[in-house]
């Protein structure tokens, strides 16, 4: 393009030859041709970005504080809450993040689902998309694990103890996971260590995400192709500004949820401290994982249940080829996007029973939900493709606003 | 329409665009300024330093000629029970031979009791007591010497020993910070 950055003074000139990171840059935050027509399901990118950066700055702030021992754990997250300067924001930041970051990547998933934009040339965007989700949950569980409270604690055991599923050497992987024969300090350390570590996983692999969506470029609402420059505008200032916008809109919940009620997402059990000798009479993960929660209680097996619950996320790696639809967009696939919807409230479902008690009608509607969540992406995925009858799609993304436009214009003059 | 174009054509050296981006602008730095605050300031000690930021001595046990060092903030401080000419000595002294002049009156709120941060001015090695040319303290990392007020008079050390603020609580008992 005419307007690539072009370095003018002869220090940028000297700079620019040998190491070209404005040329880079600038190529792909300010002129990178971007589709015109996006909305604003399309600043969730941005909006995650701002969420690893936050949970990164924060959480490394906070271990500047917190101390990584069975012992003093607990103590020394509430010597942050009350003598650290600004300690109980810093926390409250951190907690609250997490949540606002799992709600920014479900509704950045949603986005992806309805408008196709996993599907062929997108999907190694989306595939590594689904690794990034799998480390965020990583990430989350094993820092729900450090404040060492009550619902750290025995959410620690529950979990580990899923590799006890494994037939023959279930024994053997806990024990070593734990670094003892159940969930002690050994295990808070090495948990300490790949919390630290695994945002900056997440953060390389949201380069290749982002280097694999600059190749194609991005999807669009009408999920066809773009012609570069006569669809496309510059991302700067375009974009920069929408996403800005909808990030200050994002902002203002995140901070109303940390200055009015910053424990309503968490559970009030994790502020006692640690008991190895006693369960808490209700266990529920954090909101987030309620859902793949549920799928693990549905299966009435225990090596069943945990080849269910991971299954849920890994499936949805295998979505590009398990979609046989050429179109996109659901807006131009009528029965498709029922199916959609079903899927949404589905999983919504599954969270809300993944926090009751797995006994009765709850273990049924759970047991219902959990088989359609498999039989979406197993059979109506694959299926829908042959059977449904697209809406013709438009010519070019231009199209359904002009005509928009247009009709508007007519029934003006009718009235 | 029209009357709108002449009023911007009369302001035209300052627009609504300049106001917006000023305004915006503004409020992002105060904004961003305000954010990053809590960030520094969580470095500074805390609640639980300062809590534990003053000491209270008990000087009853001290004879004429003894000192003994507490922790006071993580640093020692040196609290010494002066002897007659000890005190004289210091008194004596003329100021303008003192590299940073201070009269002895100054440096004590009671001339028996001399209480000082024992901390080398230089670089923040402890010095040593009863030792030196000038009777007083000696610093053995580079050699300065201080006299039996805590004053520098030889070697490299730019200030005297520091003084804590403390307070008499009564005869027998001072509390420092």
């Amino acid at each position: 393009m005419s307007d690539d950055y072009q370095p003018q003074s002869a220090v940028a000139k000297w700079i620019d030859k040998r190491l070209p990171i404005v040329t880079l840059f600038s190529g792909h935050l300010m002129q990178f041709p971007t589709p015109k027509n996006l909305n604003y399901w399309w600043t969730f990118g941005g909006i995650l970005t701002f969420c690893l950066i936050t949970q990164i700055i924060t959480g490394l702030v906070l271990a500047m504080h917190y101390i990584a021992d069975a012992n003093l754990a607990f103590a020394s997250v509430e010597h942050i809450m009350r003598d650290v300067n600004y300690g109980w924001l810093l926390r409250y930041i951190h907690a609250t993040g997490a949540s606002m970051f799992f709600i920014a990547v479900y509704l950045h998933m949603a986005r992806s689902l309805f408008y196709g934009s996993y599907k062929e040339p997108r999907e190694l965007i989306w595939i590594i998309g689904v690794f990034i989700f799998l480390l965020m949950v990583a990430t989350a569980f094993m820092g729900y694990v450090l404040p060492w409270g009550q619902m750290s604690f025995w959410g620690a055991t529950v979990i580990t103890n899923l590799f006890s599923a494994v037939p023959f050497f279930g024994e053997a992987i806990t024990n070593w996971l734990w670094g003892d024969y159940s969930v002690s300090g050994a295990l808070l350390t090495r948990f300490f260590t790949l919390h630290y570590l695994m945002p900056f996983l997440i953060f390389g692999l949201v380069i290749l995400h982002i280097w694999a969506l600059h190749v194609p470029g991005n999807n669009n609402p009408e999920g066809i192709d773009v012609v570069k420059g006569q669809d496309t505008v510059p991302f700067h200032p375009h974009y920069v500004v929408k996403d800005v916008l909808a990030l200050v809109v994002f902002m203002i919940i995140f901070a109303g949820f940390v200055f009015f009620s910053p424990n309503i997402l968490g559970h009030s059990d994790n502020y006692i401290q640690a008991n190895p000798l006693q369960t808490p009479e209700h266990i529920v993960p954090e909101w987030y994982f309620l859902p793949f929660y549920a799928i693990l209680r549905a299966i009435p097996d225990k090596l069943g249940g945990v080849i269910a619950m991971v299954s849920a996320i890994a499936i949805l790696a295998f979505i590009p080829w398990l979609d046989s639809s050429k179109v996109r967009s659901c807006k131009y696939r009528p029965l498709y996007r029922q199916f959609y919807w079903i899927l949404i409230i589905d999983f919504i479902v599954l969270g809300y029973l993944g926090a009751q008690p797995a006994t009765g009608i709850y273990l049924i509607l759970g047991r219902l939900a959990t088989l359609y969540y498999f039989l979406h992406f197993i059979l109506v995925m694959p299926l829908i493709g042959y059977i449904e009858k697209p809406k013709p799609l438009p010519k070019s993304i231009s199209e359904p606003v002009l005509s928009k436009e247009e009709q508007l214009a007519k029934s003006g003059q009718m009235a | 329409m029209d009357t709108k174009k002449d009023i911007d054509a009369a302001d035209a050296k300052v627009t609504r665009r300049d106001f917006l981006y000023l305004t915006t602008g503004s409020f992002t730095a105060v904004g961003a300024g305000a954010l990053a605050w809590p960030f520094i300031s969580q470095m500074n000690p805390d609640a639980s330093v300062k809590a534990l930021a003053s000491t209270e001595v008990d000087l009853s046990p001290i004879m004429p000629g003894q000192s003994i060092t507490i922790l006071w903030r993580g640093k020692p401080v040196f609290v010494r029970r002066r002897t007659e000419e000890e005190i004289a000595e210091a008194q004596a002294v003329e100021q303008i031979d003192l590299p940073d002049p201070e009269t002895d009156e100054t440096r004590v709120q009671k001339p028996e009791w001399l209480v000082m941060v024992g901390v080398c001015t230089h670089l923040g090695c402890i010095p040593l007591g009863n030792k030196g040319e000038y009777n007083g303290w000696f610093c053995p990392c580079h050699g300065s010497h201080y006299d039996t007020s805590g004053r520098i008079r030889k070697g490299p050390a730019p200030k005297n020993l520091e003084i804590p603020n403390y307070v008499f609580l009564n005869d027998n008992t001072i509390k420092i910070g």
